[in-house]
């Protein structure tokens, strides 16, 4: 697969590390809740099991050590998208 | 004998005569043959013995879809099974030997199976070696792999070499036919970047074997012509010799080219180089393969597809027999005859299944239309065929064609599923071939040679122009058209006679009709039942065949029944050449340390770890043993001062504003009041609450910490960093970069650590216990201003530094230290006595962070905040994790401090039991993780895990190791083993 790399360019998947959906952005802020357990729960183990496009989590270890996130269709592995996860984290209103 | 069978004309060098060995004969042939070809000059037709039953088989074909004609070629470590003889180009020197017989090939032992046929046929393995359950390990399942395989292996490591290489381009064309030709010169003469590629060594396809003229002049030279034309295009880039073997994604071809003859000339020069071509576009000109027709006993050597006989006569010069027949359902099988009559070969008849009236005349031929050929006869060689009709006919060679299936496998990697089309009787691309791939010629099914010119012409030049390159102002070649009937034709029925369909597996269409009455009605499981259309071949000529009975069986359409899923390889590739140069000590990158080349002089045993070269112990002279030089170097460190090279430890550099905050939420303990100049020791879990690594981080200043990892995990917790910075909190204020190749970094450990230090670190540096205590940090110089980083901290529980200078002084600081501290006898040590001193002081390492354990399974339940959020925080608090009944881990130390001394042996890797408990896994309590012999106590001591083990200190259970043979008995202890109260260490 080639991963159009929105700062670097095309590049080829072999250069990156795959980790998973991007619900892994969405982490639980609530922790001080007794409830939250269940929230983190969610978020570590249960994962949507997408035929179509999925947006997931690359990391490019053999060039610019950026985390991406990528839209690629699981039943054709087609890219239309690759964003910076910083960005994407941010838009989802995480910072600090 | 000698080539009695080669005629005038070919496309070969009579001038250049090649010499060869088959089954040790020596033969010869010409520049320009194949192996095949030259075999059948020289009259060889029996070449091998079938898979199953032993039959005497010949070649068939003229290209890579070869069933029969498999072979080992070379000797030695050379040696390669399963080569085609079709596709390999002949050479001098070659050495081809046939395979899967026992005895000569004449006169094959094991061809006794083929008497037993009516009992193997399909799922006889199946059905017959389900029982007695007993006999499989000792009867059957040595029988079966006796005589199963085709060719035998070398043996020994393969001495050629493999590479790999990458190409871009815009336009990949797949196939050097008249299509393929075609389409390259209309893109490239419209700019584009082309590569042209073919899995024959010779361009050109099937025009170097047919005699139609295109634009006037012979197939062959127009080929040549185009060929010419294209080489001389900085554009184009030919590859022959090359077979496109898969389609990835996104324009990922996966490309096997073919050297042999240059690397036989310089051994050093790779064999065959897997390319990976990445390509804007492509356009699959792969042809047309032929397919059989089943009758019985349609398989004597002799019998070949018509399409190959003509080949061999017009590529080759070879005559394929002295009285030929044709046996066709098609117009083309027709062709064969002509051109074999043209050259004066003598072909007897020309038998076709349709009863239409005759194609052509066929002068000395008798012509049988509506006519099937239903048996053969002819042991080692085709004698005579019989005829439905009654007639026999005395035939030494006898070419078949039951159609042609255009080659769509490439059009199937991603999933395209073949479609049938009546009127040529086989299955066409569908719409669903890889992105950017669009097919032309008979690879679309377009099986006229000059509609074949013009779609290829047409679509260079306007995939070309999709590509923003100009039109092509070529014109496109022109040759007659000739017509291309046919009426499938799938076999004919042949009473007790078997009538084969998959030549390579001894598949007939006996079995195929047996698997469909059994109930497998999915071609997918036919497939696997009968092993129609599996090995080497993948059944190029049986699968539409046995596609064809299998939808008459079951009285269904061809698309109905459907095709088994194409996959790469198109054709085989050898391991090797995925390989490619990584292979031995280049199979992935060896590290060493900075002080590597001083330890090499110490004559230092090193062993491998992740990637490095670090060094486990420094034998002295007189020393026998590793155990001996371990033993020392630990006695010598804590007695005095000793050193070990921990650069390949990971180190972090990391600056910003907010890095106490980040360094917070990654590991276990509080990090933000970290003070500047100290160290401290860190957990790291995983977000479900298990221990992911551990290590310092250290404040250099307000906003510069550095952080060290374990060896084994430096990469994947910087990778991990990286995630929680730029996913989880993008806008911390952290920066940072490994550095772990940036410095070289030693601990100096023992009593006398300090003193050696002293005298190399620049005086303006107070290292005193009071200006310098225990976790310190500091940047400092040493030696007259070299910059170093030092670390008060102590993994052998002594007053211990780290001490880390840029890499390319470690060498310098090595052997400086060694030369300071030869007035305190300092040692070097390895990862053993490592090893040891971290086991005497209960630190955890590799075999206790195993991805199983939490803070509390570790004993650091108490380092663990409850006051922050921090990965694994939340989800470590499940009860599950905190049962005491779970794995603890403790120290063991056996209650005779004699024990496995005179064993040799450690604790590591045995079971604990009760005392009086039967070795079994119900009574498995837990195991010995990590376990030496401890010099400074005397005894072997273990680090392992126990259930409850951190409340049953004191108690007596029994280290079991059955693989070792021993069984002692053990105390449940401390973990802390030498200097539990840490002393030592704040001297």
């Amino acid at each position: 697969m080639i991963i159009n790399h929105p700062l670097l360019g095309p590049r080829d998947s072999e250069e990156f590390v795959y980790l998973g959906s991007t619900d892994l952005i969405n982490r639980p802020t609530n922790w001080e809740d007794e409830a939250s357990a269940e929230d983190f729960y969610q978020y570590q183990y249960i994962r949507e099991n997408v035929a179509g496009d999925h947006k997931e989590l690359w990391y490019h270890e053999q060039g610019d050590q950026s985390w991406l996130v990528v839209t690629r269709n699981t039943l054709t592995h087609e890219i239309t998208n690759v964003e910076l996860a910083q960005d994407v984290s941010r838009a989802m209103g995480r910072g600090k | 004998m000698s080539q009695i069978n080669r005629k005038d004309g070919g496309l070969i060098n009579k001038d250049k005569t090649i010499t060869f060995t088959f089954n040790g004969h020596i033969l010869r042939g010409y520049e320009g043959d194949t192996l095949a070809s030259a075999l059948l000059a020289n009259d060889k037709h029996l070449v091998g013995r079938s898979f199953k039953y032993h039959r005497p088989r010949g070649i068939v074909t003229v290209g890579s879809e070869e069933p029969n004609a498999i072979m080992e070629i070379g000797s030695g470590a050379y040696k390669e099974p399963n080569t085609r003889a079709t596709v390999t180009q002949l050479y001098n020197g070659l050495e081809a030997n046939s395979q899967n017989h026992r005895g000569p090939l004449g006169f094959d032992l094991m061809a006794i199976t083929d008497f037993f046929s009516p009992m193997l046929g399909a799922g006889f393995y199946y059905k017959t070696f389900m029982w007695p359950k007993a006999f499989w390990e000792k009867i059957y399942e040595p029988a079966i792999r006796n005589s199963a395989g085709l060719g035998t292996l070398a043996k020994q490591p393969d001495p050629d070499t493999y590479d790999k290489g990458f190409r871009y381009c815009d336009i990949l064309i797949i196939g050097a036919g008249a299509s393929g030709l075609s389409a390259a010169l209309t893109a490239a003469s419209s700019g584009a970047k082309v590569i042209l590629a073919d899995e024959d060594f010779l361009m050109g396809g099937r025009l170097n074997s047919e005699t139609a003229k295109i634009d006037g002049i012979s197939g062959s030279e127009w080929a040549k012509n185009a060929v010419d034309k294209l080489s001389a295009m900085d554009n184009v880039t030919l590859m022959a010799d090359t077979t496109i073997f898969g389609v990835y994604d996104h324009g990922i071809y996966g490309a096997l080219e073919n050297r042999s003859s240059e690397s036989r000339e310089d051994s050093k020069k790779p064999r065959q180089v897997n390319w990976r071509i990445y390509a804007k576009r492509s356009i699959l000109c792969a042809g047309a393969i032929e397919r059989s027709i089943a009758f019985g006993n349609n398989d004597r050597p002799g019998i070949m597809l018509a399409g190959a006989v003509r080949s061999y006569m017009n590529r080759f010069a070879v005559a394929t027999g002295q009285k030929v027949t044709v046996y066709t359902n098609n117009d083309d099988g027709w062709q064969t005859a002509k051109d074999l009559r043209a050259k004066g070969v003598k072909v007897v008849a020309v038998i076709d299944s349709r009863s239409i009236s005759p194609v052509m005349g066929i002068q000395g031929a008798e012509i049988f239309m509506g006519t099937d050929v239903i048996d053969t006869k002819g042991r080692r060689r085709l004698k005579s065929i019989k005829l439905s009709n009654g007639r026999t006919i005395d035939t030494d060679s006898l070419a078949v064609s039951g159609g042609w299936n255009p080659n769509l496998h490439l059009t199937c990697h991603h999933r395209g599923i073949p479609k049938w089309n009546e009127d040529i009787a086989s299955f066409v691309p569908d719409d669903k071939a890889p992105p950017g791939m669009s097919v032309a010629g008979r690879a679309k099914g377009t099986m006229v040679l000059n509609d074949a010119i013009k779609e290829g012409h047409d679509l260079g030049s306007s995939v070309a122009q999709d590509l923003g390159y100009k039109a092509s102002d070529l014109e496109p070649a022109t040759t007659p058209s000739v017509a291309y009937n046919i009426v499938a034709n799938w076999g004919v029925p042949s009473g007790k006679n078997r009538a084969w369909v998959d030549f390579q597996n001894d598949v007939t269409a006996k079995d195929v009709k047996l698997a469909n009455q059994e109930g497998f009605k999915s071609v997918e499981h036919v497939k696997r039942y009968t092993t129609l259309g599996m090995a080497t071949d993948q059944g190029k000529t049986a699968n539409v065949l046995g596609i064809g009975i299998m939808a008459e069986n079951m009285g269904q359409t061809m698309e109905e029944t459907g095709t088994t899923i194409f996959r790469p390889p198109y054709s085989p590739v050898a391991v090797g050449a995925f390989a490619g140069r990584r292979r031995g000590m280049e199979f992935y990158p060896t590290r060493y340390t900075p002080s590597h080349k001083w330890s090499e002089e110490q004559g230092a045993v090193f062993v491998e770890v992740g990637m490095w070269y670090r060094s486990q112990w420094f034998p002295q002279p007189g020393e026998t043993h590793w155990r001996q030089s371990v033993d020392r170097e630990v006695i010598q460190t804590r007695s005095s001062v000793g050193i070990c090279d921990v650069t390949t430890l990971g180190k972090i550099d990391i600056k910003g504003s907010d890095v106490s905050e980040f360094l917070n939420k990654v590991y276990v303990n509080a990090f933000a009041k970290l003070p500047v100049g100290k160290t401290r020791y860190g957990l790291m879990l995983r977000e479900d609450g298990m221990a992911m690594d551990d290590g310092t981080t250290a404040r250099l200043a307000e906003d510069h910490f550095v952080m060290t990892t374990t060896t084994a995990n430096a990469v994947s917790v910087y990778r991990h960093l990286q995630f929680c910075h730029q996913v989880l909190w993008p806008d911390l204020d952290v920066h940072m970069i490994s550095v772990t190749e940036q410095y070289a970094q030693y601990a100096v450990a023992g009593p006398n650590s300090r003193k050696l230090l002293e005298k190399i670190v620049d005086p303006e540096h107070d290292i005193s216990n009071e200006g310098f205590p225990f976790m310190a940090a500091a940047e400092i110089s040493v030696c007259g201003g070299v910059p170093a980083r030092l670390f008060r901290i102590s993994f052998s529980g002594e007053l211990a530094y780290e001490i880390a200078v840029p890499t390319r002084y470690g060498d310098s600081l090595m052997r400086v230290m060694m030369e300071a501290g030869k007035e305190f006898n300092v040692v070097p040590y390895g990862t053993e006595a490592l090893g040891v001193m971290r086991i005497e002081k209960g630190h955890a390492a590799g075999p206790e962070l195993n991805g199983q354990t939490s803070a509390y399974d570790l004993g650091m339940g108490g380092m663990v905040s409850g006051k922050k959020d921090f990965i694994g925080y939340k989800l470590g608090l499940r009860e599950e994790l905190q049962r005491s009944d779970r794995m603890q881990m403790v120290g063991f130390k056996p209650v005779n401090k004699g024990d496995l001394v005179d064993k040799g042996h450690s604790m590591a890797g045995a079971h604990l039991l009760g005392l009086r408990d039967e070795p079994t896994t119900e009574n498995d309590q837990g195991w010995i993780s990590s376990s030496i012999y401890s010099p400074m106590l005397g005894c072997y001591i273990g680090l392992g895990f126990i259930k409850d083990g951190l409340n049953r200190k004191g108690e007596f259970v029994r280290a079991v190791d059955l693989v070792r043979g021993s069984d002692i008995e053990v105390e449940i202890c401390s973990p802390h083993f030498y200097d539990p109260e840490g002393g030592r260490l704040r001297e």
